[in-house]
């Protein structure tokens, strides 16, 4: 029972981190009805940011990572205003295109601006572990179960209580109609990408902390894990997506720690994500908690 | 100009397979420089380059059927390369099949695989359904990994002895009017006959009734069920055709390189992304154009690696050269990140400004001289 407890520690924790990276996909998704593939790039060229402000200038940690969210908002704004704006109208699988060709971009100028295979990142709660009966708890964890809690009440708030988040769900529901009422439609498509852009850095420090402090630009990799949660959980919905975070957590972490792996060999965590994905897919077309697409005739 | 009367004008020259004089007239060139190539270019550098162009070329018109005609986008093509290059190491170099059977086997398997993602589309849309066939790309690389006995595992497999030969030609060792040609040489003429059989295939698919089907699901895919077109039937086979013509691409890739061994799922996604940048640049909606984007961007990495020397001048304030020709060498970008970044930089900038890719440009310079000629401007070829 220990054993299950621990691992169901882990599974949140790991539930927390996908949620996270997963969050940034859907708040880009629910205001502007865009697919960001690029959101893997964000994660990675953030935590480079973290390490670039922390350890390379040696800024205290928290001022480092606020310092980054405010240079990723910045990039992932001008991105948005740069590449997809001119495209917003265009045939419908355009933009998804050239946020798969942006992710490609942000990968290699990752590997060219940090030239060294790895980095360590340094970060306050480092590898520390507190025992609750028996169980041991990992500081990092407690941090990113902490940060993902944050991000969702934040983007609750948003969307719900500010003028800015109303502005963004009339964007999402209709952009003529938005723009009819007097909403800015452009300032709405800035603001979640920057918002989004903010996440991935907390995503992306959470992430490298996590996975030992070492970062690698394999870590966009681990990124495109989130994938399943977001789907799962369904595109268009900051809940969905933390539900379908923690669920693919746990089975993740549960698989890992009870199957064998003489039977499931290796890489198989991965697959598991996608293929659960599948399934809840065939099951319910829109995940879990999406909203279910009407097509007129 | 009534509506009726375009429509019908344009319909019928696309029914033809080479529609007019000019394009007729492209096509018998492209054979003779096919022919004339490797006698010219006697180099097994660029016979390896041109072939993989070739294999490149044959899973790109697989890729234009379904997304530029069917107008779904996958992003697990990659994934079928993989299965068809250790269809070839399995069947071809373990078992000694003969040439045609190996490459039967890898179309068939690229097939299946492709009938098997069909009910997806059918249930999912868009964004959904690209990550769908994401998941295909993982799925196949914990397949490749674990089941060693087939794959090789980690350790990946030759491919060096599987068959080339057919009837009494043998594309290994090709002997032709007394002269010998090079392995090299001999891959060359197979992918490119490959990739002339498949643009047949491919041609024939979408000038005739089930491609005009496959447009109608794109277009409007409601509307074509209402008028009989069945969605079920043909988005399945856009996926069991282009995944059949992915199998068989990295059938030939494989031959080509000679050794398949597993790359991590990130690679295979950015292969999968240069196959989409391939048909976008070459022209969405046409087969010449998937084949024009295999041959200027699929070797586009041997050819950043190959040049890379040729720049070394230093940029002024960073005191360092454009590309390293070596990993040792202190480039501001390496010559695999150099290519990757081209390829990203090349697929936004032609989906803002050229979406209708070369085959768009060539399209527009066609109207353009045929202006003044009695040739009719919309009997241009829109296939």
């Amino acid at each position: 029972m220990e054993k299950f407890f621990q691992l169901f520690v882990a599974a949140i924790a790991l539930g927390g981190i996908y949620a996270l990276i997963a969050l940034g996909f859907v708040v880009v998704y629910k205001a502007t009805g865009t697919f960001n593939f690029a959101q893997g790039g964000f994660v990675l060229l953030g935590a480079y940011l973290v390490y670039q402000f922390g350890d390379d200038w040696s800024l205290p940690f928290f001022v480092a990572l606020i310092l980054a969210m405010v240079v990723m908002a910045g990039v992932a704004a001008g991105i948005e205003r740069v590449v997809i704006r001119p495209m917003i109208n265009g045939p419908p699988f355009t933009i998804v295109l050239i946020t798969l060709g942006v992710l490609l971009i942000i990968e290699q100028a990752v590997r060219t601006l940090w030239s060294e295979p790895a980095y360590v990142l340094t970060t306050p709660w480092g590898n520390g572990v507190t025992e609750v009966a028996g169980v041991s708890i990992r500081h990092v964890d407690m941090w990113t179960v902490g940060f993902a809690t944050l991000v969702l009440g934040g983007f609750f708030a948003i969307f719900r209580f500010t003028t800015i988040g109303i502005a963004m769900r009339a964007t999402a529901f209709d952009q003529e109609a938005a723009a009819a009422q007097g909403i800015k439609v452009g300032r709405s498509f800035s603001i979640s990408w920057a918002i989004a852009g903010a996440v991935a850095v907390v995503a992306g420090a959470m992430l490298t902390s996590r996975t030992g402090s070492v970062l690698t630009p394999g870590l966009s990799f681990i990124a495109l894990r989130a994938f399943p949660a977001m789907i799962i959980g369904g595109l268009d919905s900051p809940g969905g997506a933390v539900a379908g975070g923690v669920v693919i957590g746990v089975v993740e972490v549960m698989a890992l720690g009870y199957l064998d792996f003489d039977w499931i060999g290796s890489g198989f965590e991965v697959v598991l994500a996608y293929v659960l994905m599948i399934i809840v897919l065939l099951w319910r077309p829109n995940g879990l908690f999406g909203t279910r697409a009407v097509q007129r005739v | 100009m009534s509506s009726r009367a375009d429509a019908a004008r344009v319909a019928t020259p696309s029914m033809k397979l080479l529609p007019d004089k000019l394009t007729r007239m492209m096509f018998g060139l492209a054979v003779l420089i096919f022919l004339v190539t490797p006698l010219v270019l006697d180099d097994d550098f660029w016979m390896t380059v041109l072939a993989n162009a070739g294999a490149f070329a044959v899973a790109s018109i697989g890729l234009s059927i379904l997304t530029g005609f069917t107008g779904q986008v996958s992003l697990g093509h990659a994934a079928l390369l993989t299965i068809g290059g250790y269809t070839v190491g399995y069947f071809g170099a373990d078992h000694g099949w003969p040439m045609w059977a190996w490459m039967l086997a890898a179309i068939l398997i690229g097939a299946l695989v492709g009938v098997a993602i069909g009910p997806f589309a059918l249930r999912l849309k868009g964004n959904y359904l690209v990550v769908v066939t994401l998941a295909l790309v993982f799925i196949t690389g914990y397949v490749v990994e674990n089941w060693t006995s087939v794959t090789g595992g980690f350790d990946g497999k030759s491919v060096n002895s599987a068959s080339l030969a057919i009837g009494p030609v043998d594309f290994g060792e090709l002997h032709i009017f007394g002269r010998d040609f090079s392995r090299e040489q001999g891959i060359f003429y197979l992918c490119w006959i490959m990739v002339a059989l498949t643009a047949l295939v491919g041609r024939n698919i979408i000038r005739t009734r089930p491609g005009r089907a496959m447009r109608a699901v794109r277009d409007r895919d409601v509307a074509a069920e209402v008028i009989g077109v069945s969605n079920a039937r043909y988005k399945i086979a856009a996926f069991a055709i282009s995944s059949a013509m992915a199998g068989l691409g990295g059938a030939l890739y494989a031959i080509s390189l000679r050794f398949i061994s597993p790359s991590n799922p990130a690679a295979e996604l950015f292969l999968s992304i240069r196959f989409v940048a391939i048909i976008i640049v070459g022209g969405l909606g046409t087969i010449y154009g998937a084949v024009i984007g295999a041959l200027l961007l699929g070797p586009l990495p041997e050819l950043v690696q190959e040049f890379a020397g040729l720049f070394d001048f230093t940029i002024p304030i960073v005191d360092r050269p454009l590309v390293g020709d070596s990993p040792a060498d202190n480039g501001i970008f390496s010559a695999a990140s150099f290519s990757e970044i081209l390829f990203g930089v090349l697929l936004v900038v032609f989906l803002i400004f050229a979406p209708e890719g070369i085959a768009g440009m060539i399209r527009r310079l066609r109207r353009r001289l045929a202006g003044r000629s009695n040739v009719d401007p919309d009997n241009v070829s829109d296939n």
